[in-house]
This record gives C-alpha cells, sequence and structure tokens, in this order.
C-alpha cells in the first residue's frame, strides 16, 4: 500500500527534477541494454507472471516483440507490474518506457494526458458477469444490483454510461486492485462483476468455482486495447506501431514462427521479402537492423501465434478467434495491418 | 585608516550580524529551489504534453459514487466529486475518534484494574491489536464480516424495519412531518438550559460546597422536553421503511459494509494505542493524589472523576492528538476496500480520468495537512483549557 503511494509520488517527483528533454527513448535503451515494460499485476492471457517470474501473455508478447526488434532476442525486457491507477503516472514519468497492459484507446488519454498510442492488439468490450443461480439473462435485468468493478478505468465511467442511458439505478463497489475485486464478489458483496470482456474470461479462472458464473451477451462498450508510449517522441511511437504491425502483416501474408526461417530462406513475393529483411531497408528508417522484422517473427510469432497461446480457444482464458473483431480482415476480422514498406 | 579598519572587522564578526547573513542566504537558496522546481515542472509537463491547471474542477465527472452525503449523479463536476471525497473521509474520521476515544479510554483504565481478569483481558487486546498491521486488520475485518453475512434474500431482520446482510445495514430513516421543528427547537432548549444548570450548580457548589446532580437532571430535561413536545404536536415522525425490491433494499438509511468495517478497524487499531496513552497518563499522577482524595472521604468513583483525570488529561492530551491525526491519515486505507473516500474517489477514479497528477496529490496532500493542522488546534485549545490553574 504504501509502497504504491510512493510510486505515484516519486513518478510525480521525477517530473520536478529530471530534465525536459525526453526525446532520445531509443539511444537511451539501447545504451543500457533492456527497456521498461509497465505490465498488469496479473490477468492471465494477457499479463501473468508464473512461479518463477516469468512474465507471458499477448501484452507481454508486444514487449517481447518490441525487445526482438531492438536487440535480436525477446528477453531484454524488465516488466512493471503496476496497477489501473498508476499506469499513466509511470509511463509520464519515465518509469516505463511502454505501457502494455490491456489498455483501452480514448480521445482524452490520447489527447490530454500525454499518451500516444501505437496500435491495438486486442479488440474487446465491457460486459457483465453474474451467478448461474441467480436466473439474470440480460445485461438489463440489473436495475437495483450492486456492481463490483476496478478503480481507474475507461469501465467506471461505461458502467455509468449504461445504467444512465437505460434509466437503471446500481451501487457501484469500486476496488483498487483486481484480485480484490474478484474476492468482493466472489465473497457475494456485488450481484454481478464488470470489466472488459477478456478481463471477465480471465479473472473467472481465478474465482472458486468458475462454472458456478456466466458472462452476460450484451457488450456495453467499445474497448480497443493496445500498447501506450509517451508522447513527445515519435521514434520511439514508431518502433512499438511497426513492432506490432509486422505480427499482423506476418499473419496475413502466412509467415509464422514455426515456418519463418524456411518460407524466408525461399520466398519470392516481395512483401515476405520485406518482412524476412532480404529487401526494403525499413531497418534503416525505423534506426534498427534489417532483420528487425525477421526476429519478431522467428522468436515471439506473428499475431495469430501469439494469439493462440495466450488467450484462443485451446487456453484456459478460451476465447475464441474466429467471428470476433480480432480475426483478420481477411475472415471478416477487424485486424488489419498498414503494409510495411 | 585604523579606526575603519576595526570598524570593517567589527561588522564582520558581530555574531548577530552573522547571523541574519546566513538567515538571508538560507532564505535566498529556499526561494531559488522553489522557483527551480515550479519552472521545470512546468517546462516538463510542456515538453510531454501533459494538460495542466484547474479547469478540469469544473467539467462533468462523469462516473458514479457508492456512497454520497451531498447530492452527486455523474452529471455533477469533478469538484463536487472533490467534496462528496473530502466528507466521507471526515465521515470514516470522525467516526473512528469518537469509538476509538471511548474504547481507548475504558480499556485504558481497565488495564489498571485491581481485577486480575479485567487487567490482563485489556493488556492482551492491546498487545494483539496494535502489534498487527492495520491493513490486515481493515481485510480481515471487511471479508470477515462479508463471509458472515447472508445474501439480501436471507436478510437478518428485527421488527421488520432493521435487516442485516451483505449489502450493509439498513435503518428506518425518520421523516419529520409537520410541527417537526417544536421537536428539534425543545431539543435544543433542553441542552440549553442543561447547561444553565451546570454553571448554577458549579458557582453554588463554589460558594456553598453542596453538589446538584448535573447529570441526571440533564438526561432527565432532554427526555421529557422531547416527549412532551411530540406529545403536543402528535407524533409527526414518521419513518422510512427500508424494502427488498429486487437485488437490494431501498428506502430508509444504508450503512454500507465498508463503512463499518473500515470504522470498526480503524477505531479498534486506535484504541489500543489510546489505551497506553490513558494508562501512562493516569500513572502519571502520584499516588499522594489518591490518597489525599481517599481521605477526604471521595468515593473510588468520585477519585477517579474528580482528582485523577482531570490532572492525567494534561499528560494524556498531546499524545491523544497524535492518534487522532494517525487515524485520519489512516483512513486512507479505505481505497483497498472499496470505502469512497478521498483517496479513492478524487486521488484514484478523478486523477485517472483527467491525469492531472499534480494538481490532484497537491489537493488531498493539502487537505490532509489541513485537517491534521485544525486537529491540532483544536487539542492544543483543549490542553489549554485542561491545564490546571497556576495557584
Amino acid at each position: 500500500m504504501i509502497i504504491r503511494k510512493l510510486t505515484i509520488l516519486s513518478a510525480i517527483i521525477s517530473l520536478f527534477t529530471v530534465s525536459a528533454a525526453t526525446a532520445g527513448t531509443l539511444d537511451t535503451v539501447k545504451g543500457q541494454g533492456f527497456f521498461n515494460c509497465g505490465v498488469s499485476q496479473g490477468v492471465p492471457g494477457f499479463s501473468n507472471p508464473d512461479s518463477d517470474g516469468n512474465w507471458s501473455g499477448i501484452d507481454v508478447d508486444v514487449c517481447r516483440a518490441v525487445s526482438a526488434a531492438i536487440f535480436g532476442t525477446p528477453d531484454n525486457v524488465k516488466y512493471v507490474p503496476l496497477t489501473a491507477k498508476e499506469r499513466f503516472t509511470a509511463l509520464q514519468s519515465g518509469e516505463i518506457d511502454v505501457l502494455s497492459r490491456n489498455t483501452t484507446w480514448t480521445l482524452s488519454r490520447d489527447a490530454q494526458i500525454g499518451l500516444e498510442f501505437a496500435g491495438v492488439n486486442f479488440y474487446d468490450g465491457q460486459g457483465f458477469m453474474v451467478r448461474s443461480d441467480s436466473g439474470i439473462t440480460s445485461a438489463m435485468e440489473l436495475d437495483g444490483a450492486s456492481v463490483c468493478t476496478n478503480l481507474g478505468t475507461t469501465t467506471e465511467l461505461n458502467m455509468a454510461d449504461f445504467f444512465r442511458a437505460n434509466g437503471m439505478s446500481y451501487e457501484p463497489v469500486v476496488f483498487e486492485k483486481a484480485d480484490e475485486v474478484v474476492n468482493a464478489y466472489d465473497e457475494g458483496r456485488c450481484d454481478t462483476y464488470t470489466t472488459d470482456k477478456s478481463g471477465l474470461a480471465a479473472q473467472r479462472t481465478k474465482l472458486a468455482d468458475p462454472d458456478a458464473h456466466v458472462v452476460l451477451p450484451e457488450t456495453i462498450s467499445k474497448e480497443p486495447l493496445g500498447p501506450v508510449v509517451r508522447e513527445g517522441d515519435g521514434d520511439w511511437a514508431d518502433i512499438v506501431r511497426w513492432s506490432l504491425n509486422a505480427m499482423i502483416e506476418a499473419e496475413e501474408f502466412g509467415l509464422d514462427k514455426g515456418s519463418a526461417s524456411s518460407t524466408c530462406a525461399t520466398t519470392g513475393n516481395p512483401v515476405v521479402a520485406r518482412l524476412c529483411g532480404k529487401e526494403g531497408g525499413n531497418g534503416a528508417a525505423l534506426n534498427l537492423g534489417d532483420s528487425w522484422s525477421y526476429d519478431i517473427i522467428s522468436q515471439v510469432g506473428n499475431y495469430g501465434d501469439i494469439y493462440e497461446a495466450n488467450v484462443g480457444a485451446n487456453t484456459p482464458v478460451g476465447l475464441a478467434r474466429a467471428g470476433s473483431p480480432n480475426a483478420s480482415y481477411k475472415n471478416g476480422g477487424v485486424l488489419y495491418a498498414p503494409p510495411a514498406r | 585608516m585604523q579606526d575603519r579598519n576595526l570598524s570593517l572587522s567589527n561588522i564582520l564578526f558581530n555574531r548577530s550580524i552573522q547571523g541574519i547573513f546566513y538567515q538571508i542566504v538560507t532564505l535566498g537558496l529556499v526561494i531559488l529551489a522553489i522557483i527551480y522546481i515550479v519552472d521545470n515542472t512546468a517546462r516538463n509537463m510542456v515538453a510531454r504534453g501533459l494538460a495542466s491547471g484547474f479547469h478540469f474542477l469544473g467539467v462533468e465527472a462523469q462516473f458514479d459514487i457508492q456512497m454520497t452525503l451531498i447530492e452527486y449523479s455523474p452529471t455533477s463536476t469533478y469538484f463536487d466529486s472533490f467534496i462528496v471525497g473530502l466528507l466521507n473521509t471526515l465521515l470514516v474520521a470522525g467516526l473512528g475518534i469518537f469509538v476509538a476515544t471511548i474504547v481507548g479510554f475504558a480499556v485504558g483504565i481497565a488495564r489498571l484494574s485491581s481485577n486480575w481478569l479485567i487487567a490482563k483481558l485489556a493488556e492482551a487486546y492491546i498487545e494483539i491489536l496494535r502489534n498487527i498491521p492495520l491493513l490486515l486488520q481493515i481485510f480481515f475485518w471487511y471479508f470477515a464480516v462479508l463471509r458472515a453475512l447472508p445474501k439480501p434474500k436471507q436478510s437478518l431482520e428485527f421488527a421488520d424495519s432493521f435487516f442485516l446482510n451483505n449489502r450493509g445495514l439498513f435503518i428506518p430513516d425518520p421523516v419529520f412531518g409537520e410541527g417537526g421543528t417544536l421537536i428539534l427547537y425543545s431539543f435544543i432548549a433542553a441542552i440549553l438550559i442543561s447547561i444553565g444548570i451546570a454553571v448554577w450548580s458549579k458557582q453554588r457548589q463554589n460558594t456553598t460546597g453542596q453538589t446538584f446532580p448535573v447529570f441526571y437532571s440533564s438526561i432527565g430535561l432532554l427526555i421529557s422536553f422531547v416527549f412532551l413536545s411530540m406529545l403536543a404536536t402528535g407524533f409527526p415522525v414518521t419513518f422510512d421503511y427500508p424494502e427488498l425490491k429486487g437485488f437490494n433494499f431501498k428506502g430508509g438509511i444504508k450503512l454500507i459494509p465498508e463503512l463499518v468495517a473500515l470504522t470498526f478497524a480503524l477505531s479498534m487499531y486506535t484504541a489500543s494505542f489510546i489505551a497506553e496513552v490513558v494508562r501512562a497518563g493516569i500513572q502519571a499522577v502520584s499516588l499522594g493524589q489518591t490518597e489525599a482524595a481517599r481521605s477526604l472521604g471521595l468515593n473510588p468513583n468520585q477519585i477517579l472523576r474528580l482528582v485523577i483525570i482531570p490532572q492525567a488529561l494534561r499528560v494524556i492530551v498531546p499524545p491523544l492528538t497524535n492518534q487522532y491525526l494517525n487515524l485520519t491519515k489512516n483512513s486512507s486505507l479505505a481505497a483497498a476496500i472499496a470505502y469512497p473516500d478521498l483517496v479513492l474517489v478524487f486521488a484514484g477514479t478523478a486523477l485517472m480520468q483527467t491525469g492531472q497528477a499534480i494538481e490532484i496529490i497537491g489537493m488531498v496532500m493539502g487537505v490532509y495537512l489541513f485537517l491534521s493542522l485544525m486537529t491540532s488546534i483544536i487539542m492544543n485549545l483543549f490542553n489549554r483549557f485542561m491545564r490546571v490553574a497556576e495557584r
């Protein structure tokens, strides 16, 4: 508790003292040999530490991709777990260089608080979870409910909008840490737990009896989640943005983790050749080596690889990709990368 | 020539002039440091594209708050959310100080009891509660209470009007109809008359030595005045009873479990420190005072009330003030269990939505500083009032 208070305070103090020059994140990162990546305190499938302290998840893989692009290895990342409340202050103050923590891209965050969003790695929407035995089948039946949720998220604003728009009353019960929300909901403090649907699927695995709960069908908001960097360093933002785009484009052109080396050796397709770093000079434009995108694909994977490994239908989180917005545009989703050329 | 040298060295080595010189230099350095910090912060904020200023206070907040003592909705402003958080902090701090003082005095006196069991129980209470971290105690009371309480549909009820479940305690809300103000006036009148009696009895005791039962007569006055005024106006008080509607109870007054758990944890924890302060204060009064009072024929209750406690308070009040300040500041742990205090609402949600960390943290720090200074001032005045008159 006190430690966390200190994080915010020290972040503010660093605003007093650190010199105004913020450009040159890439040079600093190359100099120190690693960069700091802000992640959650544990959301299975997105960013979650195992018992040995190794982080995994689709958000973590964005950090690993950036590391692979810069250093040629995905492991030169220091992960900094943050609460929702701390994350932006940590980024603004320079404590972290990339924030990859299921963070929703909104106008006010982009324009008002000194952040720059570098893309979307998961399209999500807010939903509600209730106990199966409550007999509730629709979010429209939630009039008068106690609603547990997390502090410092778009969730708080969306639920206020939702209940106001539908003329329903509710009691918001807002906790600082996600684990306490889950615990209080599990203890029966609330009738429903609301957050992004991916978050519901992930947190559900932590409940005492996951099968006794259902997620209601309504999606009450748009939640495009993606990596964020500080405003004012366009070169650094470009590296993060194109690391993500490279993973998406690699999937569009059938270049995946397992076959990257063999495909790259034989390819005659100029787009694939550029992704393999054999043509085009994309690396120089980003101040990186020419193999940057090949390093990402061969060591971290393309978007389909990281999706299926972390949150796909065969994982405990179990979010089927087909039919969701996270499918490639070729399969009816909205995932579409600008060309890497 | 020699004279001028002499006067110059006089100035250089003059102690008081040296003192003034160093003070001016120090003051100058402090001012320069402040200017540097403010300037550099402003530059950094501009360089990082951070919004600054207090315009955000007039913007619609767009979020809900669980418990509000004033009218508040998502269309209210951030400044309203600040006031809501501030009042909630004041409420829990006020309740906590009230309960902690009573429990602390009781346990402190019990600790000195000649009854072995009572003294040991009080000692056990103190040693257990003050040696467990407060945050753990808050979690314990919150989740222990939640787990023990039933769901709304299986509420524990009393007389069909009091309900207790894991959503809180629901009690009837008195609604004053016509003539309700008369009851209020008679209540105030009873208090004023009681104060008059207290002053009169003090004067009479000073001149004649005769005592008067001020306490019991005041209680009697209060009850009879309120009852008679109710009788005169035909009981204009109705109650708004809580009713189970859908998920939760509606109507009546609702005490949320977060408030109950936090007040309980804060006051029980602080009471263990206050008990030790009280014990120290009482033991600081020399035994001769008790013996002298006993030889005057005072009974043990009178000895405690008239001789020991007034003298002990001189020792008790300054450390007691510290405990009150601690309790107020500790109330910021509320964020851990979803009690919507200033830190959760304003330094939490409002900070996240606006991103204006410097302004908001500055305001919150200012509030806690102000509350602490006000508590200090009040307790210092009380201490001056309690001081034994030097004769």
